[in-house]
């Protein structure tokens, strides 16, 4: 686990430039994305056990839209906007990884 | 029957349970790199100075054919014996006895020798290689991890408590290393998680290696649980060993002083420490400049590695260091490094070890992931141990110390003892650039060339603040020392506080953020 080669590169804290080695924690760091209310993604790999909307439906905020089951668990997941189901990406019974974007909506009425 | 028949007798029966689960599993042992448990006991303790403990203890499960099964030491074996003259109470697990599986007896024998280290007030050592819970033995083996948990908080702070994870060390079994004070694992073949890959793959249908979740780099590198890493097992009991050495047998003694010696490095510690702030170099070179012999102990050196922890010793006495280290990132204040630096602060206070601290930092690292990932609460941690540590506190300013960082690593404000300065130290609310862009800016803004405007801010900021003399003078730094004066200087602190007496206000325990 020699680290030893690693090269020194810049690190600006507080506007002030270091030269320094980088972690791979830094490097690898989550660049932020700000919440998007118009994507529904699964927030747990799990299956889809229901889906009540299909594309062009007209949904509430907080409507159920769909169940995902995970770790023995029926989720009852919402819709996180007002407005229209534009794209439905899963089937019942598609097993699904975290993260993956289910239903996409139209925001606007 | 005559006395020499029995003690055949005896003998006889020692032998069986000393073959633990037979030949073949022992060969498979040693195919994958590792030791039995009764080999390893004897290459860590002295020769000749180990002594077994319940040897023939037998498990009583009747469920899933339990009966039938004869589990020589019941998967444990658990004993005394010394480290370098040190009183040790050790257990270690038989992986070739139903896979080290723990059922009640099993955790009876440790609990055994808990109670026994916590009773005669000397450190424990466990050696971990299990495949878990016996689940033939259902909830006794839920019992048994529990009342292991307990027993090692209990003795938390009171008794060393070492970890080694030699094996797997899976599920709730894994909470007991998590709970000592000292973890080592083994390339290969230590593994620690608490939900298996198997499992993983089926409940979240996510792919990885048992190597690549819990095995010894990862818990280097990435989680830090663990705090000493080795290639090998014989690697690894060289570094337990040293790691005794150091540290006293309980909280109510002093490590044991080793004669004095210069540090090998000749005194260009003057030459380490580059005047241009925003160069890096590796703080440990400054600590082996004062160190005796230039030895420096490290603890976890793979993990957040932008603080640097660890035992030296000065004149003979085992001290604590904790330093920025500007070689990575910086040397910023950070989720991780903060609970590096206020774990190990805690450690050297409940063990009557002084803390040395070594300040070169820019501040805390910036950014909406530490920001989202709690670097309040954790940088908290170590303004919480330092508060509350009443051990001798020393801490050399060796260069920059801005803003929250100042406080953090070691101020008079947090009680430090001593407090000295380096002639390079920077003692400032931050460092010039940032000064200039926040507290001239409206001067810039407004000039008709705001370049050369702050330019001239960020040096004259320079010169009045970014110096030790300024703290000096409001005597928050106790002196200004060269470089070449530290050993000597640490030397003489650690003399004058041998009988350091701080009482707290009285509480049950205070909450520290977690």
């Amino acid at each position: 686990m020699k680290k030893k080669d690693e090269k020194l590169e810049i690190l600006n804290i507080n506007y002030s430039e270091y030269k320094t080695r980088l972690t791979k924690k830094y490097r690898m760091r989550k660049p932020y994305k700000p919440d998007d209310k118009t994507r529904l993604l699964s927030f747990i790999p799990g299956t889809i056990n229901e889906i009540f909307v299909k594309e062009g439906d007209k949904v509430k905020k907080g409507e159920e839209v769909l169940v995902l089951e995970a770790m023995k668990m029926k989720n009852r997941i919402k819709s996180p906007t007002n407005g229209r189901v534009i794209k439905v990406n899963a089937k019942v019974n598609d097993r699904v990884p975290k993260g993956m974007v289910l239903i996409e909506f139209d925001p606007g009425k | 029957m005559p006395i020499d028949q029995k003690i055949r007798e005896l003998q006889e029966r020692r032998k069986k349970i000393l073959l633990g689960g037979g030949e073949k599993a022992i060969q498979k042992q040693k195919a994958m790199g590792k030791g039995t448990a009764r080999e390893r006991i004897m290459i860590l303790l002295d020769e000749g100075s180990f002594s077994e403990y319940d040897m023939f203890v037998e498990h009583e499960a009747r469920d899933f054919d339990m009966d039938k099964k004869s589990l020589p030491s019941d998967g444990v074996i658990i004993g005394t014996g010394t480290i370098e003259g040190a009183p040790i109470a050790i257990f270690a697990q038989d992986f070739t006895v139903a896979g080290g599986s723990l059922g009640l007896m099993h955790s009876r024998k440790i609990t055994k020798i808990m109670d026994h280290a916590l009773k005669m007030r000397i450190p424990l050592i466990g050696i971990n290689d299990s495949g878990g819970a016996r689940i033939q033995e259902g909830v006794n083996s839920l019992a048994g991890y529990g009342e292991i948990f307990f027993r090692n908080t209990l003795s938390s702070g009171v008794i060393p408590q070492i970890s080694v994870i030699l094996g797997p060390c899976a599920g709730g079994a894994v909470y007991s290393p998590a709970l000592t004070d000292f973890v080592f694992v083994v390339q290969n073949i230590s593994k620690m998680f608490i939900t298996g890959p198997e499992v993983i793959k089926t409940v979240l249908g996510e792919e990885i290696s048992m190597e690549d979740l819990g095995g010894a780099k990862v818990h280097s590198e990435i989680t830090g649980n663990a705090h000493f890493y080795a290639e090998t097992e014989d690697e690894c009991f060289a570094k337990i060993k040293e790691l005794v050495s150091y540290i006293p047998w309980n909280n109510e003694r002093k490590a044991r002083n080793m004669e004095p010696a210069e540090p090998s490095q000749e005194c260009n510690i003057e030459n380490i420490v580059p005047t241009d702030p925003t160069l890096p170099y590796d703080v440990k070179d400054v600590i082996r400049s004062v160190t005796d012999k230039s030895e420096f102990f490290e603890i976890q050196r793979h993990w957040a590695r932008n603080m640097v922890i660890g035992f030296g010793r000065i004149n003979g006495a085992t001290v604590g260091f904790v330093a920025n280290q500007p070689l990575e990132l910086a040397g910023v204040l950070d989720v991780d490094s903060s609970d590096k630096a206020a774990r190990f602060i805690r450690y050297c206070d409940a063990f009557n070890i002084p803390i040395i601290t070594l300040v070169d930092l820019p501040g805390y690292l910036p950014g909406i992931d530490q920001e989202h990932a709690g670097v309040i609460r954790h940088g908290a941690k170590v303004l919480y141990a330092y508060s509350e540590a009443s051990v001798p506190k020393i801490t050399v300013i060796l260069r920059k110390a801005y803003g929250g960082g100042y406080i953090a690593m070691g101020s008079r404000h947090l009680r430090a003892d001593f407090v000295f300065a380096w002639p390079g130290a920077e003692i400032a609310v931050m460092g010039p650039e940032g000064a200039a862009n926040i507290i001239f800016r409206k001067e810039i803004m407004a000039s008709d060339d705001p370049d050369a405007t702050r330019k001239a801010k960020v040096e004259e900021y320079k010169t009045k603040f970014a110096n030790p003399y300024v703290a000096a003078a409001k005597g928050y730094v106790d002196a200004v020392i060269e470089p070449c004066e530290t050993r000597r200087l640490l030397i003489h602190a650690i003399e004058v506080s041998g009988n350091k007496a701080v009482s707290l206000p009285r509480k049950k325990h205070g909450i520290p953020p977690f």
